[in-house]
């Protein structure tokens, strides 16, 4: 009897953050296509919107509320099944994240011992959901949205794995806590991931980049070059199922900026201290989210300074440019750790 | 441990079940009035000329072949990569290092042949044909 108390007790608390973070990705998402707008319009010296509630800021409310009260179509010509299913994996690829994003030093809904492998397995049922929402919706700019969406996402997906070993092999550990616990010392700062050696240096570079295009964004948005494919593989999506696609992929910029922060950028590390001036770890979630909304701003900002790359210089870049230099990252940074054991680059000089 | 991939779970079925009470919501409230018109596929405002469900571009199909042997790689590599440390606090790091250069290397070495091959090549260039 008790031990069923327990499992229970487990399923309510992961049920209970299941709910949350549902509640969490919906507004990072929703704030996140406010910021862009917003962003945008001071990038080209306009306001950007300015209507809906103070700077404009319940805009994606209005937003939402609109979705919502859209009609939900399917083309009598596509393939109907298939049709309805594509968003569900792509939000639950996107959504199922976040059961292993640390937002703090004790706030995380479940710290996975493979944490890491983790978040690469899962968000590659994403592309598989891009696929089948491109082909069921039997409409030409889809098809073709889709397929390059999934070349891409697989293609880029390569030096996302490799970049991904390195912080891993610095932490010995595959959890996301594991690697930030990891990263203690050197005054919060130098015991970043980033500043290890020259090579887990290059690796955030890598990583950045290479995820930057699995997620789609500009300049690796080909899926959805407006000016040649219309939407993209949600071409003939309408209302809230639209709404899905969109709503995973901002929550993706999001989820790609806290991994980032948290495996190379020392996530919620802070020296000794500041740590404890609130409870719970507060002020490392605060700057969990800083370096992480650093991250948003940079990844926004692409958009607006880089043009769009053609489809060859994209595989370029990824198979002869990424992978090959995400290969000697991973072993260069384990030479170093053989040949200099537990010395980073800036203590090697000094005292470390 | 079983904890951690029952929260796991229950993510994947709550995504799941919130797509589904969404739909259903708006399904409620949403209006519906399909017409043959509105339902037809977009097609830059012209009817649309057939199926899409063409046969597809082959070079997809040799990025999906390169991307398996890779990725197949990549996730045997995660596990020999978390020990790492572990083996050099054992003092047997050489040992760890040598596996698993080898086993980069061999990757490397896949991506160069791949590379000559011309598999990464996006716009191949067919050889003329002899006459």
């Amino acid at each position: 009897m008790e031990i069923f108390l327990q499992e229970g007790l487990v399923l309510l608390k992961a049920a209970l953050w299941a709910v949350a973070l549902s509640l969490v990705m919906a507004l990072v998402a929703g704030f996140l296509t406010y910021l862009e707008r917003k962003v945008a319009g001071h990038m080209q010296a306009r306001l950007g919107p300015n209507r809906v509630g103070p700077y404009g800021l319940l805009q994606f409310v209005a937003d939402g509320v609109k979705l919502f009260l859209k009609e939900d179509l399917i083309p009598s010509d596509a393939d109907a099944p298939l049709f309805r299913f594509g968003p569900y994996l792509v939000f639950v690829g996107s959504f199922a994240v976040f059961a292993v994003l640390p937002f703090g030093e004790r706030i995380v809904a479940t710290d996975l011992n493979i944490g890491l492998f983790y978040v690469l397995a899962i968000t590659s049922i994403e592309t598989v959901g891009l696929l089948m929402a491109g082909w069921a919706s039997n409409n030409k700019w889809a098809l073709l949205g889709a397929m390059r969406s999934a070349a891409q996402s697989i293609s880029y997906e390569i030096p996302v794995g490799v970049s991904f070993l390195i912080p891993i092999v610095l932490a010995g550990s595959m959890s996301l806590q594991g690697i930030i616990h990891a990263q203690a010392g050197g005054f919060g700062l130098l015991g970043w991931n980033v500043f290890h050696n020259p090579f887990s240096l290059a690796a955030f570079f890598v990583g950045c980049t290479a995820m930057v295009a699995e997620i789609n964004r500009t300049p690796f948005d080909l899926p959805e070059a407006e000016s040649e494919l219309v939407a993209g593989y949600n071409t003939e999506y309408s209302g809230m199922r639209f709404a899905f696609f969109f709503l995973a992929e901002y929550a993706n910029i999001f989820v790609i900026s806290m991994i980032a922060a948290a495996i190379f950028l020392g996530g919620w590390q802070l020296p000794s201290p500041f740590k404890d001036i609130l409870p719970f770890g507060l002020v490392g979630s605060f700057v969990l989210l800083a370096k992480a909304a650093v991250l948003v701003f940079i990844v926004l900002w692409l958009r607006w300074t880089l043009p769009r790359v053609r489809v060859d210089q994209l595989m370029e870049v990824c198979w002869k440019y990424l992978t090959p230099m995400a290969l000697v990252c991973l072993m260069g940074t384990a030479v170093w750790m053989w040949a200099f054991p537990g010395r980073i680059f800036f203590g090697l000089f000094g005292t470390a | 441990m079983a904890e951690q991939y029952a929260t796991v779970g229950v993510f994947l079925v709550f995504g799941v079940f919130f797509v589904i009470l969404t739909l259903f919501i708006v399904h409620l409230v949403a209006p519906y009035n399909p017409t043959p018109v509105k339902l037809s596929i977009y097609e830059c405002g012209e009817v649309p000329v057939g199926e899409a469900w063409v046969q597809y571009n082959v070079r997809f199909f040799a990025i999906a072949l390169l991307f398996l042997l890779f990725e197949v790689d990549i996730a045997l590599m995660y596990p020999a990569v978390a020990v790492y440390k572990k083996f050099l606090d054992a003092g047997m790091g050489a040992l760890a290092l040598v596996e698993i250069l080898t086993f980069v290397i061999v990757m490397f070495f896949g991506l160069v042949y791949a590379w000559r091959k011309g598999g990464l090549k996006w716009a191949k260039i067919l050889e003329p044909r002899p006459m």
